[in-house]
């Protein structure tokens, strides 16, 4: 049972943190900098595992003092068993090898230093054993996840930024030129607006986003409401219907709708989508909204029927105001999928001028297009909306946890 | 007393009723409109022999031109009417053309097959019925007469057509071609074979992840609801960004991710890594073929519906009344026993919901196949199929035919899904 002993447990957090660390660093290194370095994993997987060790068997009384001479002593360690070389490179910059060794040193260290915090040199019991492992899969996870999700973002941002010249000589070197003013870091988004119409897309988008969440809401919010509130013969079944129609995908009804909007000559325009959009989201927002509405207490609306008030009154001058939170829940969470939607504007829209944002971007997708005006109108359809979540993320969460099995 | 009460309810309830109805009408009638009745479009065309091109309906297409003209020195001329079917399927019945002569002009005689004739200043030729891209033309000669002048334009009037065409989306013309077709096709078991791994391994992933996060975003840390909405990104932002950035990403030739393999010395050549359909890798001494790009579709699947998974289970973890957790906590019981005897059951619910709707919505999927291959390389699921039958190979018919198989899966699903969500009000 050797997992069990302390010592394993320190030269394990410890070779794992130095492993992982230099891995990220090394990487990112390269893409920030642009220095050609190679990954050397044994130099930080002995330097770690060392100072795990060392840490158990101290005394364990640390200060701001004893951080940095474990961070200084980690340091060393690396440049100590690399002979001073710690990427073994030809000829990189050793100021930023120093810095890049710092920052990876720190992160080791200090991982380290939370992950043995509980942890005795000798035998531990199955509790501190799984809450020691528990830590450090928590925090292996936490990094990884958050690194994962971010790569793509971070690619789709740098890449967007790169002229065509050095994106060909190195793929690598993601780091921002600024040697020549900051109109040429952004040359690919001027170029988009200037020759690619993409001022117009932002537009249209904008345009059908807002009037679905407007048609969205004046027809879900009297439909819910009549749900939740009022009596009458085939309630049920048309409730239940509703989730089940929000089941049936884009992807059926694209072939027929094809047809009859080319007949009916719908198709090449933007009302033609301001029709369908709407027809997709009303089933969820009336989901959403009915579950709310039911939730309001019902005495309310019969003292507001004793003092006179007609039903479509209570509607706008009662139910509207109390359920605020949910309705704009309901209108981000449909702006979202509405600005975001891809296969009815794909299929639907020929002219140049009436194309959405997904629309516009995909005909950049050709090689007569370099690839960083195809990053920089990624940036440009993505931005809007995360501005968005990121101001109003209480209530799209809210709106995503009620409504968004769909997707 | 208790009478007049009661039909005053009654009252009551029937405006209520009429009002209930006139609420939910117009909600009724868009999603009729838009999902129900394309749906049973969709079955009508799945069934029809038809093609892309055959969403235009037939046409006469007429053409008047004047030859020659009517001058002081030139008394005669000649105006020729040339018309054509522009269908190569279809016929055209009942074709009439009329047109409108000016005053000064009369007509001496008329050069055509069928019949045409002249009352007061109309032209009326009655030309039945025209072959699929048959054409033919009719001649007239013209002469001056006494209101003739110099402003006299024997073209003055379009020449209108009035005629019968088949529609083939309205007519009774029905096949069982399209079914034929795509069940004998070779790749169809394929096809089906990829939609039922991708959604399938697609959910599950996203699935395994999610509680994964949830159970480490749980945890109380330092800028906790920041990084719960950093996790939400992939799914927040639109499909188009993130799934261009992945095939940048993972180009062949200027991806980052070649590059850095081949510098970190981990590859030796450049990887396709949505382009290669199988990649032969040998595991102790067992060499198999591994579904690359699928693959890579099923992990941008995984990366893209997790943080939904995440956020479910999450909510519904932090509904667990903590003080059973203090309890077990003062029995002694560890983190394992903890999560497995006390979190799981009261997971299992959600998770059993969610896999079922996420498995319906997965299935669904087009955007991101459609978007990362194209449905090639071994990735082409059944909704990419329907865009590859109806508008790749313009065969509408059979891309409905698909569309038809897909629902009947999503039929089966669903009675599952109603059969759970019962049990488990989500």
């Amino acid at each position: 049972m050797i997992w069990k002993y302390g010592i394993f447990c320190a030269i394990l957090s410890g070779s794992v943190w130095g492993t992982f660390w230099q891995v990220i660093f090394t990487i990112l290194g390269i893409l920030t900098t642009g220095q050609q370095l190679s990954l050397e994993i044994a130099p930080t997987l002995f330097s770690g595992a060392l100072i795990g060790l060392v840490y158990l068997i101290s005394s364990r009384n640390i200060q701001l003092k004893q951080h940095v001479i474990f961070v200084f002593t980690t340091i060393f360690l690396i440049y100590g068993v690399t002979f001073g070389d710690p990427y073994f490179g030809k000829d990189e910059n050793v100021f930023i090898e120093f810095i890049l060794v710092l920052i990876t040193s720190s992160f080791i260290w200090i991982s380290i230093y939370l992950s043995l915090k509980n942890v005795s040199i000798g035998k531990l019991s199955r509790y501190q054993t799984e809450k020691f492992y528990i830590r450090l899969l928590w925090g292996l996870g936490l990094i990884t996840l958050i690194l994962i999700t971010l790569i793509p973002f971070y690619i789709m941002i740098m890449t967007s930024l790169k002229n065509q010249q050095s994106l060909i000589l190195n793929p690598l070197d993601l780091s921002l030129d600024f040697s020549n003013g900051f109109n040429n870091l952004f040359v690919s988004y001027i170029e988009l607006f200037k020759n690619y119409n993409f001022h117009i897309f932002l537009m249209n988008s904008f345009f059908v986003s807002i009037v679905t969440v407007l048609i969205t809401l004046l027809f879900s919010i009297p439909g819910a409401y009549a749900l939740a509130r009022l009596k009458f013969p085939g309630k049920e079944w048309f409730s239940g219907s509703v989730i089940l129609i929000y089941l049936i995908p884009s992807i059926v009804l694209v072939i027929p709708l094809y047809a009859v909007f080319s007949q009916l000559g719908l198709r090449n325009s933007l009302f033609g989508l301001i029709i369908v959009y709407p027809a997709t989201t009303i089933p969820v927002a009336l989901y959403m909204l009915r579950g709310y509405f039911s939730t309001l207490s019902s005495e309310i609306d019969d003292a507001a029927i004793m003092d006179g008030l007609s039903r479509l009154q209570i509607i706008y001058k009662i139910a509207m105001p109390l359920s605020k939170p949910a309705i704009v829940s309901v209108a981000l969470y449909v702006f979202m999928i509405a600005w975001n939607e891809f296969l009815f504007a794909f299929m639907f829209l020929d002219d140049p001028n009436l194309f959405t944002l997904s629309r516009g971007i995909i005909s950049l997708n050709s090689s007569e297009v370099p690839q960083q005006h195809l990053m920089a109108g990624a940036v440009i359809a993505t931005i809007p909306i995360m501005m968005i979540f990121i101001y109003l993320e209480k209530f799209l969460i809210s709106g995503l946890t009620t409504g968004s099995v769909k997707g | 007393m208790k009478k007049i009460v009661k039909r005053k309810e009654s009252i009551l309830s029937i405006r209520e009723k009429k009002l209930a109805y006139s609420l939910v009408l117009p909600t009724m009638i868009l999603v009729l409109s838009i999902v129900i009745i394309p749906l049973l479009a969709n079955f009508w065309i799945s069934f029809k022999p038809i093609s892309l091109g055959d969403l235009r309906p037939p046409k006469l297409i007429l053409k008047e031109n004047l030859r020659s003209k009517l001058s002081p020195t030139n008394d005669f001329a000649k105006i020729q009417y040339r018309y054509r079917n522009s269908s190569s399927k279809y016929y055209l019945t009942d074709v009439t053309f009329t047109d409108l002569l000016p005053k000064g002009i009369t007509v001496t005689s008329i050069n055509s097959q069928h019949y045409c004739d002249i009352e007061k200043n109309k032209l009326i030729c009655k030309l039945g019925k025209i072959e699929p891209k048959a054409f033919g033309k009719v001649i007239l000669t013209i002469t001056k007469n006494e209101f003739w002048n110099d402003d006299v334009n024997p073209k003055f009037h379009k020449p209108k057509a009035t005629y019968n065409s088949t529609n083939i989306l309205t007519s009774l013309e029905f096949t069982l071609d399209n079914f034929k077709k795509i069940f004998s096709a070779s790749e169809f078991w394929d096809v089906l074979k990829v939609s039922i791994y991708y959604t399938f391994f697609g959910t599950a992933g996203a699935l395994l992840i999610g509680l994964f996060t949830a159970q480490i975003v749980n945890r109380s840390f330092k800028g906790r609801p920041f990084i719960r909405g950093l996790l939400l990104f992939p799914y927040v932002s639109p499909v188009i960004a993130v799934a261009f950035s992945w095939v940048i990403l993972f180009d062949p030739y200027s991806g980052i991710v070649n590059s850095l393999f081949i510098q970190m010395e981990v590859i030796e050549k450049p990887i396709n890594f949505f382009g290669q359909k199988y990649t032969p890798i040998s595991i102790f001494g067992y060499e198999f073929n591994f579904p690359l790009a699928l693959s890579m579709v099923i992990i941008f699947e995984i990366w893209r519906y997790f943080p939904l998974s995440f956020l479910f289970i999450l909510a519904r973890i932090q509904s667990i009344p903590q003080d059973i957790y203090e309890a077990a906590e003062i029995d002694g019981a560890t983190p394992l026993q903890q999560f497995y005897y006390l979190s799981i059951p009261f997971l299992i619910g959600i998770i059993a919901v969610l896999f079922l709707l996420r498995f319906i919505w997965t299935f669904n999927k087009f955007d991101d196949i459609f978007l990362l291959t194209g449905g090639n390389a071994g990735t082409r699921t059944l909704t990419v199929n329907v865009y590859e039958q109806a508008f790749a190979i313009s065969n509408l018919g059979a891309g409905a035919a698909v569309a038809v198989v897909i629902f009947t899966f999503l039929l089966v699903f669903s009675v599952f899904f109603m059969k759970f969500s019962k049990k488990e009000a989500i």
